[in-house]
């Protein structure tokens, strides 16, 4: 059984006041995060669970985005509403985060050593040097050959997968408790993505670490989680462990999130596919946001949002074929 | 193999030339392509798979002659494509045509999608505006899109729509091949297995033979016939799909298959490979792979290996098997 809950986030909404109208990007998001399990944020374009990430550690561009409603809990803090001063000691030392593009979160003007011993530096009254000793056994950690010799690199110097590695090394400068990991395998090739899932699987259990991490790819998460959130319409849909999602999905939208993997379906048949597009951000349907793409649509799905409901202690879903009909709570 | 064979490629090479400093002075060259061999049956679908670098996409431009070959046979229905003047070069696109990754880039944002469409039609020398207007509509319908979107503007669909677009421009010609590079992998997994049955319909109605470039083994595992792996600008193996995804010989193939776990063959391990692919301006002597083979040999570093029949219909290249 997983131990104490590191992260919390209750009820998170970030919306996003454009000139063309209001983008309810994270619109009710709960999930928890247990010491040492890798949760990942499962979704596709647009539902919401970047800015999930982003709104973490509080990194969206403000305005237009703004935290509307409900809390991020980490140590006793609310990080929805904290002030700066302590959100900055978070970003980085507690909480650190991977982005999806190597390429652009590095600095271009300044060797890869002196970016993450800028980082050390900012967070810890260390030197330089000091620093830079550090560096070079989080490049060894991260099995990045002549380690001292990709220091000194600029980061065009780099292959896409030595640059996603010092990123993931930069990341973990001031021993965060949570790594978020946003797509960080998306931009690089299969066997060098093997590489990367290698890596951060054997820092969880070295380190007793904490990971979310967020793909699109259903595939992926088979090889990394341990527990997966379905993230839709900016929701979480559905959660439960990685086998037991993959083997019994419940919510309508897992299920065909699944089936439509070609290498999950069997072979020689049409591959099954969910049957319209990712909803507008700007025109999100009302009620439960999957309705229009359902099959399993009834009334009460086009007016009301459905409630969590329990499948089990640890598999949760929000949908009415699940749920009280009736008397689900809205929010 | 289906049928007859439709497309044959003979040692097929692309040379880029590299210049640099103040004189633009040749340094090297890139070897995207670097003598492939490869046939492809009436109404086959040929996957062609391997890494960003690898020369899959030149492979498969270069076939059309987008990219003018280096050296080396291509032939269509036994002509030969590399040796054709501009003007039938024309006409024998009309046969074999081409759907790009990026459906933003691959249609004017200026033009009516209509018009994009329209404008395969008017190159090849159909005219009047309503046998133009009713053949747009019709190949409208074909990818399940509604006839009268061709009024509208990209920007107005969302990215599967657009996808389905850029396949209806390339059937306006009733093709014979199409070549697929990366067709669905800027699309959502729920789009793409609606791109993956649209592309599957049209295949069994039309008869038609793809190429399908891919990155994702298991996008190509569902709709080819046989598979084709590349690695720095050569073929290192190939094999009817079955057998392919069955039994994978050369260590690259055995490597990319187990990175995707449900994709491992069964009793067989992870295999890490180390490092990165090397740079096609300066590959490495011998196998191109040894450098990463984790079953390398004294031999692979010095000889070449070369693509060779191991069992029916299956080619490797690689000393573990000569």
């Amino acid at each position: 059984m997983m131990s104490e809950t590191v992260l919390e986030v209750k009820d998170l909404k970030t919306w996003f006041f454009t000139r063309r109208g209001t983008v309810k990007a994270v619109n009710g998001v709960d999930f928890v995060l247990k010491r040492g399990e890798c949760l990942c944020l499962v979704g596709e374009s647009g539902c919401g669970k970047t800015v999930t990430a982003l709104s973490i550690l509080r990194l969206f561009d403000s305005p237009p985005g703004r935290i509307v409603g409900g809390q991020v809990i980490y140590k006793g803090d609310d990080l929805a509403t904290c002030p700066m001063q302590r959100l900055r000691e978070i970003r980085g030392g507690d909480i650190a985060m991977v982005f999806q593009n190597a390429q652009s979160s590095l600095n271009p003007v300044f060797t890869v050593g002196d970016q993450i011993a800028e980082q050390v530096m900012v967070h810890e009254r260390v030197s330089r040097r000091e620093a830079l000793s550090r560096a070079h056994a989080l490049m060894e950690e991260m099995n990045i050959p002549q380690p001292g010799r990709a220091l000194n690199m600029y980061p065009h110097q780099m292959s896409g997968g030595m640059k996603q590695r010092a990123m993931i090394a930069m990341s973990l400068s001031c021993s965060p408790q949570i790594l978020i990991a946003d797509e960080p395998t998306t931009a690089v090739d299969v066997t060098i993505r093997a590489q990367i899932i290698h890596i951060l699987r054997a820092l969880k259990t070295r380190r007793d670490m904490s990971i979310i991490f967020i793909t699109h790819d259903l595939s992926l998460v088979k090889d990394i989680g341990d527990r997966a959130a379905v993230v839709y319409g900016g929701r979480v849909v559905e959660v439960a462990a990685v086998e037991d999602i993959l083997k019994n999905p419940a919510h309508p939208y897992t299920v065909g999130l699944i089936d439509c993997l070609p290498d999950v379906s069997s072979q020689d048949k049409r591959l099954p596919s969910i049957a319209g597009n990712t909803p507008n951000p700007l025109e999100m349907p009302s009620g439960c946001p999957f309705h229009p793409r359902c099959s399993h649509v009834m009334d009460i799905c086009r007016s009301k949002m459905p409630a969590c409901a329990n499948i089990t202690d640890v598999h949760t879903v929000s949908c009415y074929l699940f749920g009280d009909k009736n008397g689900g709570i809205a929010r | 193999m289906k049928g007859r064979v439709m497309l044959e490629v003979n040692n097929l090479k692309k040379y880029y030339r590299v210049t640099g400093g103040l004189m633009s002075r040749s340094i090297g060259e890139i070897r995207a392509v670097d003598g492939v061999s490869l046939t492809v049956g009436m109404g086959e679908v040929l996957g062609l798979v391997g890494e960003s670098g690898c020369g899959k996409s030149t492979l498969g431009k270069t076939i059309l002659r987008l990219e003018e070959p280096t050296a080396g046979e291509i032939k269509f229905n036994d002509v030969d494509v590399v040796r054709l003047n501009r003007r039938h070069l024309r006409e024998l696109r009309g046969k074999m045509q081409i759907v790009f990754q990026d459906p933003d880039s691959s249609l004017d944002p200026r033009m009516t999608v209509g018009d994009s469409i329209a404008e395969a039609l008017v190159v090849h020398g159909i005219s009047g505006s309503a046998e133009l207007d009713d053949r747009v509509a019709r190949l409208l319908e074909k990818v399940g899109l509604e006839a009268d979107f061709g009024e509208r503007y990209p920007h107005e669909f969302s990215g599967g729509q657009k996808q389905r677009i850029g396949i209806a421009r390339a059937l306006a010609m009733d093709p014979q091949l199409i070549i697929a590079d990366e067709p669905v992998s800027a699309l959502d997994v729920s789009v793409q297995a609606q791109i993956l049955n649209l592309m599957m319909d049209i295949r069994e109605r039309d008869g038609l033979a793809y190429i399908f470039v891919s990155h994702d083994l298991s996008v190509v595992r569902y709709l080819s016939d046989r598979v084709a792996v590349m690695y720095l600008g050569k073929i290192v193996e190939m094999a009817d799909k079955t057998e392919f995804f069955r039994n994978p010989l050369h260590p690259y193939t055995e490597a990319l298959l187990s990175a995707i776990a449900s994709l491992r063959p069964a009793g067989r391990d992870r295999i890490l490979l180390t490092g990165d692919v090397p740079s096609p301006l300066n590959p490495p002597p011998g196998c191109r792979f040894h450098t990463r083979c984790h079953r390398v040999m004294p031999v692979c570093s010095q000889v070449e290996p070369e693509l060779a029949q191991i069992a029916p219909g299956h080619m490797v290249s690689c000393h573990l098997y000569v």
